[in-house]
């Protein structure tokens, strides 16, 4: 059994949550020195094998061979012992902390005198190393997120790990910052320590891994793939176990009058700082307008402030020529504005009521659900039916809380309560997040129905692929201000804007 | 995190693993609240047994004192009537996600309400039982409504937490019926008002005792009848109209109903004001059915045993019925056994264990058997 040239080794990992049989006799093998990257549509059970190797989950069978000899993690730190360390999607940073501080956190050295500029050095130097620029003494706080991870993976080489495990970690990148961290990667590997690399971004698999593994369902369906062997096209099938449709059918088509008009729009944030800076745009009917730009550079604000959510410092909204700035929510909801939020179970939805009552959030004061001053219950379950039927939301029955409903069945419920108010004007906010590559699609499509029934449709996605293939106009947050604005199919200009490279004025 | 070498492997024959429920059958809630009452009954006779007491005989008497003759159980229904409506009060409240733990004093300014309208003389001597009932729980539930007024607009228009301001309202509230009951409408000194005009009495089943002998001595009286209106019209509120709809959405996520177009802020005000109403409606159906004066110390406590019934009832006005009876029932037979201790001790339990069982309803308890050594490693 003992290869010494595996790194690590697991045989038939079974791996069960209530409902779900995660991982299902899987293998896995990792080679000294390899990129090798887990593909999977979510849910496939790529980030519980994971932590099965980084010690956070016992399997309910199968073994890990380390270095060739049989290991048992009880807890992370297990298998940091053995050299094996896990980035989780989401950091664990103390923030008010320097970098130093957090890294050295939970280690036996130093003892009691803290003597921080010596670690301080010595993790510049690691850095270094590494193609990792960070100051040690700054406060985890004052970081962008690329630097945090940046900090993450230095924690793992200061701990000495021979494997380093990265869940999903370009989610929250920028391209330039996802070119650095391959650098790292590859600087990592030429070292001898192995990676892998989690992931269901086709394009990124391809340019990092040196072989890759699909699972599906929970079982291997592909195992130790090279990737100067396969395709893009291979790989999709493989995840999702028939072909997918990358082209979709999206008829050229004239917009109309503009039924979104914002005029100098600025907004502040929850903490009080400045979100929106002076946001011009237009959206017409027929037409969908993306908007790039990597998380937190004034998107959610942009949707909010639109939907009578958020409260607007200067300017205007205007939806079908009337001025709804700083007006209730509901107006905008009256006046034809539907939204689908980025957040799906805090904002999106009631998580303990049912489908039936989530459906009706926005129609229920008008006939025929509202009658006089009661709800007609029959009329809501009726609707609440057709629109399960309609939208092919997998659920028991309609009374089935929404918080029981997986991630792509919530997101119908919300497009089918949405959508079926056939709205002038959608906001939809990272509506394909999280999906499979099969949901993905279907919520696609239905955007584009939306185009061609004459709304006009605002999407903001963190998919560059989704807002290519989807929008007749591009524009660019950047930190709350419009970058540009684009026509062609062209990422890297894009990739510029979205970092703050490159402004042009939109036109 | 353990050490590297500390936890090896001395493993169980069987884990116990607990997974949450993904759906919960219909007859499950029910029973297990019967077998939480079960195992607390139990601890009670454990605890019955320590003290030195027979605990078969106590529960006899409980029983009996409670519920053993019709004269009994009227008592526990007149106990039951104003818990009734403190559990409906909190029940709305808590339905939003509203801390109202203010009930006790939208009782008391429920009672003040009433007996101001009495006592000043607004509502002649001459005037009909109806009329006079009627501005007594008018008058009354807007009071109570006042009283959950101010802290609702505090909350909605300032974010001051409703829990503290409802806390400290119910000080004031006692305070200012004392303050009638020992300065303005004091009679001869005692720390009570004068005792109500018949026409301001809750007719009583003993009223009717001429037509039906068998009502004779019972205390049951008219406020039973407006407790399960209220309730009716609570559950009606709540589960069958649009702004019942709102509640229910406010409380489980309350930034899905204002996405939803709803204004909080207003139904922040307007249920406080139910709450502290339906609270208020107890406190006029107290001095009215029961007291027939105002004096001080009018409540044992209700507004704060509304807060469990309404928690035991899991919020559903209409079980608030049931669960007030039972309650009314404890507290009747707990003065009868032992003034204070042992009795309330018994309700702490019952408490524990019905709040405990929740866990039942959301998680299900698996033994599993190991796997064999081998596997594993």
């Amino acid at each position: 059994m003992a290869d010494s040239f595996l790194a690590v080794e697991m045989r038939g990992i079974v791996k069960r949550f209530p409902g779900v049989l995660a991982n299902d006799h899987v293998d896995f093998d990792l080679r000294a020195g390899e990129i090798h990257a887990l593909l999977g549509e979510n849910g496939a059970g790529k980030s519980t094998l994971m932590s099965v190797l980084a010690g956070l989950y016992k399997p309910e069978a199968g073994a890990i061979l380390v270095h060739g000899q049989p290991a048992q993690f009880n807890s992370p730190r297990d298998a940091i012992a053995r050299g094996l360390g896990m980035i989780h999607q989401h950091f664990t940073l103390v923030p008010s902390q320097t970098v130093t501080e957090n890294i050295l956190l939970g280690l036996d050295e130093p003892r009691f005198l803290m003597r921080l500029p010596n670690y301080d050095k010595r993790m510049a130097e690691l850095g270094t190393r590494f193609g990792l620029q960070i100051t040690p003494q700054a406060k985890v706080w004052q970081l962008t997120v690329g630097e945090q991870q940046r900090v993450e993976i230095l924690k793992m080489l200061y701990r000495g790990v021979q494997v380093l495990i990265m869940d999903e970690p370009t989610a929250v990148l920028a391209p330039q910052e996802i070119e650095e961290l391959f650098k790292t990667l590859r600087a990592m590997a030429g070292e001898g320590k192995s990676i892998v690399f989690i992931s269901h971004k086709l394009n990124e698999v391809m340019a990092i891994a040196d072989r890759i593994t699909v699972l599906r369902h929970g079982r291997v369906t592909a195992a130790g793939l090279r990737s100067a062997d396969t395709s893009k096209a291979e790989l999709a099938k493989l995840m999702v176990g028939r072909t997918v449709l990358f082209d979709l059918d999206k008829k050229p088509q004239a917009p109309g009058e503009a039924v979104l008009t914002l005029d100098g729009v600025c907004a502040d944030n929850d903490k009080g700082r400045p979100a929106l800076r002076n946001v011009s745009l237009a959206v017409r009917a027929g037409e969908i307008v993306g908007v790039a730009g990597v998380a937190g550079n004034g998107q959610s604000e942009l949707a909010e402030v639109i939907t009578g959510l958020r409260h607007c410092t200067a300017g205007r909204v205007l939806v079908q020529g009337e001025d709804i700035t700083n007006r209730p929510a509901r107006l905008a909801i009256h006046k034809g504005v539907a939204h689908v939020p980025e957040d799906r179970a805090h904002v999106g939805s009631a998580p303990n009521l049912s489908i039936t009552d989530n459906v009706i959030m926005k129609s229920y004061r008008h006939p025929p659900l509202a009658k006089g001053g009661s709800l007609d219950r029959s009329a809501a379950r009726r609707n609440a039916e057709r629109l399960k039927e309609e939208y092919a939301i997998l659920a028991p029955s309609v009374d089935t809380p929404v918080r029981l409903l997986s991630g792509g069945n919530l997101q119908r419920v919300i497009l089918a309560r949405e959508l079926s108010a056939k709205p002038q004007l959608l906001i939809a906010m990272q509506p394909t997040r999280g999906l499979d590559v099969g949901a993905i699609e279907g919520v696609q499509r239905l955007l584009l129905t939306q185009r061609e029934a004459g709304a006009a449709v605002l999407l903001v996605s963190e998919e560059l692929e989704e807002i290519f293939a989807l929008s007749d106009r591009i524009v660019v947050l950047y930190e709350g201000e419009i970058a540009g604005e684009i026509t062609e199919h062209d990422p890297e200009a894009i990739g510029l804007m979205m970092t703050g490279g490159k402004r042009r004025t939109g036109g | 995190m353990t050490p590297t070498a500390s936890r090896r492997n001395y493993q169980l024959p069987f884990t116990i693993r607990i997974e949450p429920r993904l759906n919960v059958p219909r007859w499950l809630a029910p029973l297990v609240s019967v077998g939480a009452i079960v195992v607390a009954l139990l601890l009670g006779a454990v605890v019955l047994k320590l003290v030195g007491g027979d605990p078969l005989a106590a529960y006899a008497h409980i029983g009996r004192a409670a519920f053993g003759d019709i004269g009994v159980f009227s008592d526990t229904l007149v106990k039951a009537t104003p818990l009734i409506m403190v559990g409906l009060a909190c029940s709305v409240a808590f339905r939003m996600k509203l801390w109202n733990i203010g009930a006790e004093g939208q009782f008391y300014m429920g009672a003040l309400g009433a007996s101001a309208v009495i006592l000043s003389g607004l509502v002649p001597e001459t005037a009909s039982r109806p009329v006079t009932i009627a501005v007594m729980l008018v008058a009354g539930m807007l009071c109570g409504a006042a009283w959950g007024l101010i802290p609702g607009w505090l909350k909605a228009q300032l974010r001051v937490n409703e829990i503290i301001t409802t806390l400290m309202m119910n000080y004031i509230a006692v305070a200012l019926v004392n303050f009638f009951v020992f300065a303005v409408w004091s009679e001869g000194g005692f720390q009570m008002s004068k005792t109500f005009q018949k026409a301001a009495w809750l007719p009583r089943l003993a009223d009717y005792a001429k037509e039906f002998t068998a009502f004779r001595g019972l205390t049951t009286h008219f406020g039973l009848v407006f407790g399960v209106l209220a309730a009716v019209v609570a559950w009606y509120i709540l589960y069958r109209s649009l702004w019942g709809y709102e509640i229910r959405l406010i409380g489980d996520n309350a930034r899905a109903a204002e996405y939803a177009g709803i204004n909080i802020t207003r139904n922040t005000v307007l249920v406080m004001m139910l709450s502290g109403a339906l609270a208020g409606l107890a406190g006029v159906s107290e001095i009215a059915g029961v007291v027939h004066r105002l004096q001080t110390s009018i409540s044992p406590g209700y507004g704060f045993t509304g807060i469990i019934i309404a928690w035991l009832a899991k919020l559903n006005p209409l079980v608030v019925i049931p669960v007030s009876i039972l309650f009314g029932g404890l507290i009747l037979a707990g003065r009868e056994i032992q003034p204070s201790g042992v009795p309330r001790l018994i309700q702490g339990i019952i408490l524990f264990m019905l709040i405990a069982s929740e866990v039942l309803l959301r998680y299900r308890i698996r033994i599993v058997r190991t796997a064999a050594v081998g596997t594993e490693a």
